[in-house]
């Protein structure tokens, strides 16, 4: 059972503070100095001031942020989803035009956030305000709400309809002009807080994340004291210089930088846009021949090596010419127990104490006394990290030693002079006919039928074992 | 005595004191217990020595707090763009749409790549979990979950499985039957279980362990054939919403960010946090290593993205735009770690260089938020979830 515990305050405030972000943009908008030039905008037979036109926003916006065309007219365009701009030709629809359609700033009065959440009174008087200007104005969406608030608020009804009837007198009073300004600026606010139905609602956030220090996790005195050491034994810690470390990020980026399809583009060609899946072919985990730069690649770090399966394949046909096979062995098995299910621990420690690390082994691994000895009393009661310092100390080995050597040894030359540069796909000569996409077994299906081949290959062994029992 | 005010979803009695009275579900000492806020308030004071009051322990924590701050900044001898100048300014960018997948009813939450290449598996609000063949936009697997707002899931190494979570508050692992009778929502096994929403969730090296990220601020490992909680990670203050595991050569770290603004380092073998970084202004949505694992990125609700090194210990670059307002929502680095891609909530993905600190390109398309992005395990496109319901892979 959970228990939401929401401190004061605690709501939206991802939304509150992209509003006031969105804020800060309309008020350098309306700077009299560097804001943008208003005119005045007709409508049918009125005319209505301090306008501005689509095309007119989306340069404000290029130059004052230095950003494209297309950005500008996304960003404008979020300005008037959030109701902070608000057009006056086809209100209804909440999108910035790059033409001479005419917009208008909302008021603070109407912006979202000044009056969160809006509240049910609200647009009931809303709705009925509506209703009693014009019958028939309100929309068949809007009928449907109507009904439902009037079941629902049933009590207050007087009170709304009193409500609206005073703002339209209210409203009567005022010029035309100021009228029909204010009546687009609230149709505006109640289209962004009760959209149409089919209309996305921007205000949505998603699920609810209750305030960061809330009761969930007490902040008592042993948190401080938690708190207190974590940072004692920061300040103890070892760093490294910044100029080391971010020279570290400058090399990385430039070793890998000819595998980066996305920045480099990648041979023959990226399956994704030429739709022929040849990239994938050749660089499927065993394949014949590989590629150069797969083959370049086991050279940047032990880890890549082992992580490629051919990779670790070539590796441990270089130890066994160099009869230290036993190490990478040993060190798959320790992987192994480490990653594998929490009830084979036991019989898997058991294997490579048998295998690896006791007297006589058939690969027996070479570690040094002190490690053996901790790892021997550790073994008394297994568990999934026993293994951990032995299997660390045997990857430095094969780090250190093994893999420079293999980098120099023939074997890998030969693989790196072997390996294919494959040609780039020339464009399609009829590039409006799209290839056909191939499907793929998939590695749940590959897995089935090895699992199958192996069960198959098992019985045939029992039953020939049984076979020649007679 | 208690001056908040909050909502009890259990009324029962007290662990402590058994009055029966509105409880809230806390930890103490990394056990998950519900006291009364009359005992929560008592407890809080406890264990102080003489002299001592919650106040001046939490002076003393932040006095450290700006020590640590300064140390840090005292091996801060360069920036990141400065020694970036030497690198050559990236080319023109050319990243279009390449692929949209169209099925689900409702927002996309979360997606992750098969080790294929080209398969990935997405989530939810409606509850759905599709595995695709992106390629040839196929779907493979639909499974309907009887919970709303999926709001994680993740391939298995093997292929041959899916884990998904959420508002349940479990993740469950699904195999990937081909039989196409069979109903592999039957097959779903219940695997980690916390007592809020899981919010992010990662097999291990192997199909074997699964990590989880939760709204009730642990993270947790488990064993999934047993189901067990092999270890926890206490320490976020407030719900935690992403977890990545660090590519590194031991591999037994992961870093963790949630909505107590903080990122946290964590050895997975002890539980301890080691490392933490608290730079960012609200809510962290998003962290990813670096490809080399000496460093990480994360995305927040501030509308910036952050890169933060491991071993200098310390945020090196900040991401931001004037013209971006929009909170983060995810990030990812592209294979070679030089391009950042960060989905914001405008419904646009912003494309980041790196080393430079520079925004390279804008990509537009979604129509709604952007939830998730995930590179492709051979760096060949970029995927990408949103609320519009749709897929994209990008290439």
């Amino acid at each position: 059972m959970t228990i939401n515990t929401l401190a004061k305050g605690g709501c939206h405030r991802e939304q509150m503070a992209c509003f006031r972000k969105m804020e800060k943009v309309i008020v350098a908008m309306q700077d009299p100095d560097m804001g943008m030039k208003m005119r005045n905008q007709r409508l049918l037979i009125t005319v209505i001031p301090h306008a501005m036109t689509g095309h007119d926003i989306i340069t404000w916006l290029t130059h004052k942020y230095r950003i494209s065309e297309e950005e500008a007219l996304h960003l404008g365009n979020m300005l008037v989803k959030y109701g902070y701009i608000y057009p006056l030709k086809e209100p209804r629809c909440l999108v910035l035009r790059p033409d001479e359609s005419p917009y208008r700033f909302q008021t603070p009065y109407f912006w979202t956030s000044t009056r969160w959440p809006a509240s049910e009174l609200d647009y009931a008087i809303y709705l009925a305000k509506k209703n009693i200007r014009k019958q028939g104005e309100l929309m068949e969406y809007e009928k449907e709400r109507y009904s439902l608030l009037h079941k629902r608020i049933n009590h207050t009804w007087d009170f709304v309809v009193m409500q609206a009837r005073e703002q339209l007198r209210a409203s009567k009073q005022r010029r035309k002009a100021d009228r029909i300004v204010l009546e687009c600026q609230e149709q505006a606010y109640w289209l962004i807080n009760r959209p149409p139905p089919g209309v996305n609602n921007v205000l949505d956030t998603g699920l609810e994340r209750p305030n960061n220090f809330s009761c969930r996790v007490t902040l008592n005195s042993d948190y401080y004291k938690r708190e207190i050491e974590a940072c004692r034994k920061a300040l103890g810690r070892n760093r490294v210089k910044s100029s080391i470390c971010l020279e570290g990020f400058l090399k990385y980026s430039e070793q890998y930088l000819n595998h980066d399809p996305i920045m480099q583009g990648c041979l023959p060609s990226n399956p994704w846009i030429s739709d022929d899946t040849a990239h994938w072919t050749m660089n499927a985990e065993i394949v014949p021949v590989p590629t150069r730069l797969r083959v370049e690649r086991w050279s940047f770090s032990f880890m890549e090596l082992l992580n490629d399966a051919m990779g670790r394949k070539e590796f441990m046909t270089y130890l066994e010419k160099e009869f230290s096979a036993e190490n990478l062995y040993f060190w798959q098995a320790c992987e192994d127990i480490r990653h594998g299910e929490n009830s084979k621990i036991v019989e898997k420690v058991e294997d490579v104490y048998k295998n690896f690390l006791a007297p006589g082994a058939a690969r027996w691994v070479n570690i040094d006394s002190k490690t053996m000895d901790k790892t021997l009393e550790g073994i008394k009661r297994p568990h999934r990290f026993v293994m951990d310092d032995a299997q660390m100390h045997i990857y430095f080995l094969m780090k250190k030693d093994s893999y420079p050597r293999y980098l120099k040894s023939d074997l890998y030359k030969n693989m790196l002079a072997k390996a294919i540069v494959p040609q780039e796909t020339k464009k399609s000569v009829f590039p409006f006919m799209r290839r056909q996409r191939h499907s793929s077994p998939s590695p749940a299906q590959t897995a089935t039928q090895a699992a199958e081949e192996e069960g198959l290959a098992k019985g045939a062994g029992a039953n020939s074992a049984a076979g020649s029992h007679f | 005595m208690c001056d908040q005010t909050f909502m009890a979803a259990t009324f029962g009695p007290c662990d402590s004191c058994s009055k029966p009275s509105p409880l809230m579900n806390i930890y103490i000492k990394n056990e998950a217990t519900n006291y009364c806020s009359l005992c929560v308030e008592m407890m809080a004071c406890q264990g102080l020595q003489k002299g001592e009051t919650l106040e001046s322990l939490k002076r003393e924590s932040e006095t450290l707090k700006k020590k640590l701050e300064e140390e840090r900044n005292k091996l801060n001898d360069v920036e990141l763009h400065q020694v970036a100048e030497k690198v050559e300014v990236l080319s023109a960018l050319s990243i279009k749409t390449r692929r949209v997948l169209k099925g689900h009813g409702n927002k996309v939450l979360c997606m992750d790549w098969c080790k294929d290449k080209r398969r990935m598996v997405s989530s939810s609000q409606d509850g759905k979990v599709i595995v695709w063949d992106a390629f040839t936009l196929n779907k493979e697997h639909g499974v309907p979950l009887p919970c709303t707002w999926v709001l994680a899931c993740a391939y298995a190494p093997s292929g041959c499985a899916i884990a998904c979570g959420g508002l349940d508050n479990k993740c469950s692992v699904i195999p990937l039957s081909l039989d196409k009778n069979e109903n592999l929502a039957a097959k779903k096994k219940s695997v980690a279980m916390h007592t809020n929403y899981v919010s992010g969730c990662s097999f291990t090296n192997s199909d074997m362990q699964l990590l989880t990220s939760s709204g009730d601020g642990t993270c947790a490992l488990w064993d999934v054939e047993s189901g067990q909680l092999l270890q926890s990670f206490h320490g976020h203050t407030a719900d935690v919403l992403s977890l990545d595991l660090a590519p590194s050569e031991t591999g037994n770290t992961f870093v963790s960010g949630g909505c107590d603004m903080k990122a946290n380092v964590w050895d997975m073998r002890s539980g301890q946090n080691i490392q933490s970084f608290e730079s960012h202004e609200s809510d962290i949505n998003c962290v990813k290593y670096y490809p080399s694992g000496d460093a990480f990125a994360s995305a927040s609700d501030d509308a910036t993205c952050r890169f933060y090194d491991l071993r200098a210990d310390r945020e090196v670059a900040v991401y931001q735009k004037d013209s971006i307002i929009f909170g983060a929502s995810t990030c990812d680095f592209s294979l070679s770690g030089r391009l950042l891609f960060a989905g914001y909530n405008d419904y646009t993905i912003n494309v980041w260089d790196v080393l430079k600190g520079t925004r390279a390109t804008i990509l537009f398309g979604h129509e709604n938020r952007v939830s998730r992005v995930r590179v492709s395990p051979d760096g060949t496109a970029l995927g990408s979830a949103s609320w519009d319901s749709t897929l994209r892979v990008w290439a």
